[in-house]
């Protein structure tokens, strides 16, 4: 069994290898969607952003890990600190030794960053027939056009086209680099069953997540819009008033006076 | 040439200063009441002193961000996402230093251009270019090496594309290899002497800038018209006029500057950097930032060696690659004495004129040659793109120099009656 095991893997990393070496541009571009988010103004949309924290925390986190994310931060997309309170205690963490010295474990406080689904790579690697579950943290700034990509890709998984060589324990999804990709498709239909009542589609879905992983990615997103448009205007203004001074200032030089004759 | 004016403060604190340690002085003969500067500057002479800001930016933001970065492999990339997301304002900070590099590299693109243009190289300004010359070779090896620290993928892979370079020289190029490494790969005792250095040349950039601004000082300020300052009546004095004309190109310039910071801050950058660096996974394409890419696709552009073919070979293309690539800057320092022309200012010079702009054109070429993969007829276009770089230099401006008639030079910047040339 366990040969079987290691062949299995063995053809699925070559598989992975092969098509990264000469999958390269043979991705399909991502479908572009009207993201909160996106252009100067951009805010989150803080609904969509709790659905998708429930879409990461029910389906996502069974494989992927969030590490630079903490429960506090589930703050900004606005829960109360009572909610993260009782998110946080849903997970098992590891405590301080005990007074023998041995290890213990405590429940999860909003400070600690949520817990990564396995021990290591390589337990994930090895509950995922050898491909790796990356961390989802940073994902939207990691990949070009990464919202939209990601979306893409959760809504992208097709039957495999007949003349397609489709590896062992691979999937097809033609946004990916190469068509094939290990993760099985996430999402379907009522995946999750959403708190407030939305019906649970699979763009739904993909689109809540991205939010929420968008956020995770870039946390300080709206501070930064609302503090860019106020740089700017005052810029702007100093600008107009430098340049005015200017004019004003330069008036004897453009009339052609003489500065150094007395 | 440039007198120096001792400056006679009314206030009485500033007098005691002043005659102790004339530093009022300093200020006011360099860039301030007293530096007369010709009265016709243009716009493009705004980006020296924007070049110095971006300097100052950097040098702040900087000191700031490795208050919290840790150069160590296991956490550097860690301690990045610390800063942007646990420390106050670290976002700001830290979107503010990488995009300051490119905005650093613009405004001193433009001021680099201006001098080419208006012949800002030629006597009696040739030590105040070369010095200039030196300054970007600095920052250039400052923005690679601050590039390295946040240990993405691009950090990673990017360090170790160039820091191979240096195996093509001769002899000696393994050697030089591991001392830049500190061992036998791109690891964690590079990412350490790369965060001293990128710590380091800053100050040293700061020194070579009191110099230039000293030869600045000596020749005085070329001229859009590049003819010399004939009489007071050509001059202004630097402040109120030049400071109030750099505040407001300044503030246009920070105005596209934050633009940038606060709602594109990541449009300059590679997103396989938000991926933590992976010695095992070479990413697709290893692409340098883009103030590099023209001399990159000048490095790629050369793979042929220098000799007979069949017969033998004086130098091999990996290293005539990164010759070329070093040799397409330090030319800029040999330029005053390649193009011999009298005439300075470009605008006289109705065959140069054409010239430059096919450079401008060719540069933009290059930079977007660099960004491709070496596949189809890239390598071939950057052989032409590289082979007019060089001629520009080497082969047209000795040229033109001797057949071109210029236009008519001003008599003087005041009175700018137009005379025949001599």
């Amino acid at each position: 069994m366990k040969l079987v095991k290691n062949i299995a893997i063995a053809l699925t990393l070559s598989a992975a290898a092969f098509t990264g070496a000469q999958g390269a541009g043979t991705a399909k571009h991502p479908l572009q969607i009207d993201w909160s988010f996106s252009g100067p103004l951009g805010q989150f949309d803080q609904a969509s952003a709790q659905r998708g924290w429930q879409v990461y925390k029910q389906v996502c986190s069974a494989c992927h890990s969030l590490k630079y994310f903490r429960f506090r931060n589930l703050a900004d997309i606005g829960y109360e600190e009572d909610m993260i309170k009782a998110f946080a205690a849903e997970y098992e963490v590891a405590g301080e030794p005990d007074d023998y010295g041995d290890p213990t474990t405590r429940s999860a406080e909003p400070k600690d960053p949520f817990p990564n689904p396995f021990p290591n790579d390589n337990a994930a690697r090895s509950a995922n027939g050898g491909a790796l579950p990356p961390d989802l943290s940073l994902m939207i700034k990691a990949r070009h056009d990464g919202a939209n990509y990601v979306y893409s890709l959760l809504v992208g998984y097709e039957d495999a086209p007949a003349d397609f060589d489709l590896g062992l324990g691979m999937n097809y999804n033609s946004y990916f680099k190469g068509s094939q990709i290990a993760m099985a498709e996430p999402l379907y239909e009522d995946a999750v069953e959403y708190e407030d009542g939305t019906p649970a589609t699979k763009e739904q879905m993909a689109k809540d997540v991205v939010q929420f992983l968008m956020y995770v990615a870039e946390p300080s997103l709206e501070k930064r819009h609302n503090m860019g448009i106020k740089v700017v205007l005052y810029l702007l203004i100093l600008s107009i008033i430098l340049y005015i001074s200017m004019k004003k200032i330069w008036k004897p030089v453009k009339a052609g006076r003489n500065f150094y004759e007395d | 040439m440039a007198e120096w004016k001792v400056a006679q403060p009314k206030n009485k604190a500033a007098g005691w200063l002043e005659e102790r340690l004339p530093i009022i002085s300093l200020v006011n003969n360099v860039v301030g009441s007293d530096t007369p500067t010709p009265r016709n500057l243009n716009y493009f002479w705004n980006f020296g002193s924007l070049a110095g800001l971006m300097l100052v930016i950097q040098i702040i933001s900087g000191v700031v961000l490795a208050m919290h970065y840790a150069a160590t492999t296991g956490v550097a990339f860690d301690s990045v996402e610390r800063i942007m997301r646990d420390v106050n304002y670290g976002w700001l900070i830290r979107y503010m230093h990488a995009n300051g590099a490119s905005f650093f590299f613009i405004a001193v693109y433009i001021h680099i251009f201006r001098g080419l243009y208006f012949g800002s190289y030629k006597a009696p300004r040739e030590v105040l270019w070369m010095l200039g010359v030196v300054i970007f070779l600095l920052m250039m090896a400052t923005a690679f090496m601050g590039y390295v620290l946040p240990w993405g993928q691009m950090s990673f892979w990017g360090a170790t594309v160039i820091t191979k370079l240096f195996s093509a020289v001769p002899v000696v190029g393994d050697s030089i290899v591991q001392l830049l490494w500190g061992g036998f790969s791109v690891d964690n005792p590079t990412l350490n002497r790369f965060f001293s250095l990128h710590f380091l040349l800053p100050f040293v950039i700061a020194g070579v800038v009191i110099l230039h601004l000293w030869a600045k000082k000596i020749s005085d300020s070329g001229n859009p018209l590049g003819i010399d300052v004939k009489s007071s009546a050509d001059q202004i004095p630097f402040h109120p006029f030049y400071t109030v004309k750099d505040a407001y190109g300044a503030a246009v310039f920070f105005l596209i500057f934050a633009a940038f910071i606060f709602f594109m801050p990541n449009a300059l950058g590679h997103p396989d950097n938000y991926i933590p660096a992976q010695p095992l996974v070479t990413p697709d394409s290893i692409v340098p930032e883009w103030y590099f890419l023209p001399f990159y696709a000048i490095l790629r552009s050369i793979d042929f060696p220098l000799g007979i073919p069949g017969l033998f070979e004086l130098v091999d293309a990996k290293l005539l690659g990164v010759l070329a690539m070093f040799a397409s800057i330090l030319v800029w320092l040999a330029l005053p004495w390649l193009d011999t022309s009298k005439v300075r200012s470009g605008n006289f010079r109705p065959m140069f004129k054409w010239f430059f702009a096919l450079l401008v054109i060719d540069m933009f070429f290059l930079m977007w040659l660099g960004a491709q993969k070496a596949e189809g007829n890239i390598p071939l276009y950057g052989k032409f793109a590289t082979a007019y770089y060089f001629a520009y230099f080497v082969v047209i401006l000795p040229i033109l120099s001797r057949k071109e008639t210029p236009l008519p030079l001003p008599e003087s910047i005041s009175n700018p009656v137009l005379k025949p040339a001599e």
